[in-house]
């Protein structure tokens, strides 16, 4: 069976926010709720700044559902971590485990009023059998439908890259290979001089690439 | 001859001029390209080390995301969170609550009840005035309820969740949480208010010192002196008083969270909040035993105020031989 996976090349990840809006528009989300975000990291810095998406990472072993007190997440076949909205009493557990910030609250009131968790569902849906009361409660069901999430689809750099984990990773493997690994992606050195002609060969390289389909 | 020659030179020079006009633009566009590169390779500098490092160190950036903490990659705290509340505070409070109802139960059945050691004399003290009563079960009931709402939300989906359908089951936890978050300022006010009332009869004396040498009258023969509240009372009291309002504190920090508390702040105030209660809990069985089964004539006093002669003469003889001259029969 399928692992289903989000994965966002932080090499090709631009900024735009595309992402964003395509998820807040596949799955009209409440007012307040952002399912996804971009975060850009030494903002403006020349030579530094390195952006990307970040929404619900489907984690195989998920803080969220282990706090959960009314145990309303459940995992799906496809690896998904899904939860009932029913179920859920907006404690505000799962966000407080959450490493990614994904689920949402609507309200942040008094008394702990914060309505229903909102969260990515990789555009699969939610608990509901009629279709339109799902659609209302947990956003677009796409999976069912034979398309993948909007936010990865739309992606103009394909950079955020969604689907079964093994074809995601053949795909980012292979630009890793294309790109070179840089020698020094997981070591403290810094690019030296002699390589930036190089680096910069492969970053036009790059942004061609990016210009074509994946 | 000579003008075909000065001929032949302006053709060279045209086509000297042609290959320069045509070698131009590619000189040009050469130099835009190596420009584009280096852009490219500003804007796009590759994933360095240093960003993964910082990221799995939970470091912020910017976004357009307004919701709290989202300018946080990843948030590191949330699972050391996860596992001190999984793997010490639920089970911790488990064998907290289940080792004080274990105690009291062979505490029980090994000693029993404690009982009058002379029969009632039928007259009768006033020991709690209907204020101190109204306070008292104000505090107890809203404290049974916030227990049972709280254990719901801590370990009830161990054991209700399986037998219960999920309507059912969707509908007692949001009850739970919203009995809980409503009242649980109401008990801070109670204990409070219980503080207020009760703080001159608690401070510590020699008495209570030569109490807790004897146990309370477990050790040794005789029961030990005591006044208006013995050691074991008073010990209570100031577990109200410190627990207590850790209890109702660390609560309000977490049922208002519209004061911009982050997710740290909640993660630090839900574990002091569950160990606090959990502690709590488990010293109110003692409590509650005491009040109830284990002392025979206790339970009146908090029910209509009075007590009889014999007991007050048993169990707070100071403070008998202090007011004997008000009983009423």
């Amino acid at each position: 069976m399928a692992r289903m996976k989000f994965l966002c090349d932080s090499e090709r990840c631009i900024e735009c926010n595309g992402c964003v809006t395509a998820c807040k528009n596949a799955n009209e989300t409440e007012w307040g709720i952002q399912r996804r975000r971009v975060v850009t990291l030494d903002d403006g810095e020349i030579g530094k700044e390195v952006s990307i998406s970040v929404a619900c990472m489907h984690c195989s072993d998920a803080p969220c559902m282990a706090v959960c007190p009314t145990d309303c997440f459940y995992p799906t076949e496809d690896g998904l971590i899904l939860h009932n909205k029913d179920a859920c009493i907006g404690c505000g557990y799962c966000l407080y485990a959450c490493p990614f910030g994904a689920p949402q609250f609507p309200k942040q009131g008094a008394f702990g009023a914060r309505g229903k968790m909102d969260k990515c569902t990789f555009c699969a849906g939610g608990p509901e059998e009629d279709p339109v009361l799902e659609e209302q409660k947990y956003g677009a069901n796409r999976l069912r439908e034979g398309k993948l999430p909007l936010c990865a689809e739309m992606c103009s750099t394909k950079a955020l890259l969604a689907g079964d984990a093994t074809e995601v990773a053949d795909i980012f493997r292979e630009r890793v290979v294309y790109r070179g690994h840089r020698n020094n992606a997981w070591s403290s050195v810094e690019h030296e001089a002699a390589e930036s002609e190089q680096l910069a060969k492969n970053a036009a390289d790059l942004a061609y690439d990016a210009t074509q389909s994946v | 001859m000579a003008r075909y020659q000065s001929v032949r030179d302006i053709k060279a020079w045209l086509i000297l001029l042609l290959v320069v006009l045509m070698a131009l633009p590619a000189t040009v566009l050469a130099q835009q390209g190596a420009d584009a590169r280096r852009e490219a390779f500003q804007s796009m500098p590759g994933t360095q080390p240093d960003f993964w490092r910082d990221a799995v160190q939970g470091v912020s950036g910017r976004t357009q995301s307004n919701s709290p903490g989202a300018d946080t990659l990843i948030m590191v705290e949330g699972e050391r969170w996860r596992e001190i509340r999984n793997q010490w505070i639920s089970p911790g409070g488990a064998i907290a609550l289940g080792g004080s109802l274990l105690a009291i139960t062979l505490f029980y059945l090994l000693v029993g009840k404690v009982k009058l050691e002379h029969p009632r004399t039928g007259r009768k003290i006033e020991r709690w005035t209907r204020w101190d009563r109204t306070i008292h079960w104000f505090v107890a009931s809203l404290f049974i309820i916030l227990a049972i709402t709280g254990l719901s939300i801590l370990y009830a989906k161990w054991f209700l969740m399986p037998i219960l359908p999920t309507s059912v089951w969707a509908a007692w936890m949001t009850a739970a949480k919203n009995i809980h978050n409503y009242l649980g300022p109401l008990f801070g006010l109670g204990v409070l208010a219980m503080i207020i009332k009760w703080l001159k009869h608690n401070f510590f004396n020699m008495t209570d010192f030569k109490w807790f040498l004897k146990g309370g009258g477990i050790v040794g023969k005789g029961h030990p002196s005591a006044g208006y509240l013995n050691g074991g009372e008073k010990v209570w009291f100031w577990m109200i008083v410190f627990v207590g309002l850790t209890v109702v504190i660390s609560g309000l920090v977490l049922d208002f969270p519209n004061f911009g508390q982050t997710r740290e702040t909640m993660q630090l105030f839900l574990i002091i909040h569950a160990g606090s209660s959990l502690l709590l809990m488990a010293a109110a069985f003692g409590h509650i035993y005491i009040g109830t089964l284990g002392t025979e004539g206790a339970f009146e006093g908090m029910k209509t105020g009075y007590v009889d002669e014999s007991w007050a003469k048993q169990h707070h003889d100071l403070w008998y031989d202090a007011v004997k001259n008000k009983t009423k029969s």
